[in-house]
């Protein structure tokens, strides 16, 4: 997957590292800011409020 | 053996992808995302959002002081304490100082204590329970924060020693509180924010103030509540606060 992945980068080595960083940081942030909210939306009541 | 040439390396780079190893790859990029998730939820977004909070709080704090410099001050000389009229949900209304969670330790204050738009807002943190009495007000002006996750809010609560000082600024001026007692209950006990606690339908003769947050961190099976009682009101800013008006970022 991964292997396909580089192989599918174009450019000379350096350009694809460059790449590769860059779509790591694209799903880094991703992550960051919409994937691990949602998901922790999920995981249950973390409040500190008292109720019902 | 001769080394093989550049056509044979393509020819071997390009055999084709076997489905064990996709599924071995997906299975430690799905544990690598697990461990990033528990590294945001129990620090990074810890961070960040304390950040934001605290300075969104900076900002809400010269707000209610210039607010404060238009109203006239006659309504405190005379010794009475003003109390605010409950303000309209997720209204910002106030900003909560406690000089013992930190020396840049500040947060908005508002109206309800909704989850998403209050407790895990970027610029709030705290909540004020709808129905309970307003700062400097004669009952229980009860407010909420997380304990871990979404900026820390009140992770330092249990470190409170008796009579520290807890400074609620409104648009009206600055009440002071100081710390009284802790109480350990379950989530579903709403006693603790009543007029006077755990007496239901009781009329209130103290001005206190009732803080909840979760116990213990990162779990949420019991609440810890932190109650304070009113000190004195002041229309200028208490001489102790300034340091933790200007202090900023973590």
């Amino acid at each position: 997957m991964y292997a396909t992945l580089w192989r599918l980068l174009p450019g000379p080595l350096f350009v694809r590292i460059l790449l590769l960083l860059a779509l790591i940081a694209g799903v880094l942030a991703t992550l960051a800011l919409w994937v691990f909210p949602f998901v922790d939306s999920l995981l249950g009541p973390q409040e500190g409020t008292v109720g019902p | 053996m001769t080394p093989p040439t550049p056509a044979q390396k393509r020819r071997s780079a390009r055999r084709p992808v076997r489905p064990l190893s996709v599924v071995g790859e997906l299975l430690v990029t799905s544990g690598l995302i697990v461990l990033l998730f528990l590294g945001w939820q129990t620090g990074l977004n810890n961070v960040v959002v304390a950040n934001q909070q605290a300075g969104a709080a900076a900002q809400q704090s010269q707000r209610l002081s210039k607010q404060a410099a238009k109203k006239a001050p006659a309504a405190a000389s005379a010794g009475n304490v003003p109390v605010l009229a409950e303000p309209a949900d997720y209204e910002a209304f106030a900003v909560i100082y406690v000089p013992r969670l930190g020396a840049d330790w500040k947060r908005t204050i508002r109206q309800t204590v909704d989850t998403t738009k209050v407790l895990n807002s970027y610029d709030a943190g705290v909540g004020h329970y709808k129905g309970t009495q307003m700062p400097g007000q004669i009952g229980n002006f009860a407010v909420a924060g997380h304990d871990s996750g979404w900026g820390n809010t009140f992770i330092d609560v249990s470190k409170l020693r008796l009579g520290d000082k807890i400074y609620v600024q409104t648009a009206d001026g600055w009440y002071t509180y100081a710390f009284r007692n802790f109480q350990f209950v379950q989530p579903d006990q709403t006693g603790v924010i009543d007029a006077v606690p755990m007496a239901s339908g009781a009329i209130p003769a103290e001005r206190l103030m009732t803080i909840t947050t979760c116990n213990p961190p990162f779990h949420a099976g019991e609440r810890l509540i932190a109650y304070n009682t009113f000190s004195s009101f002041s229309a200028e800013t208490p001489a102790e606060i300034v340091p933790h008006i200007t202090a900023n970022g973590a």
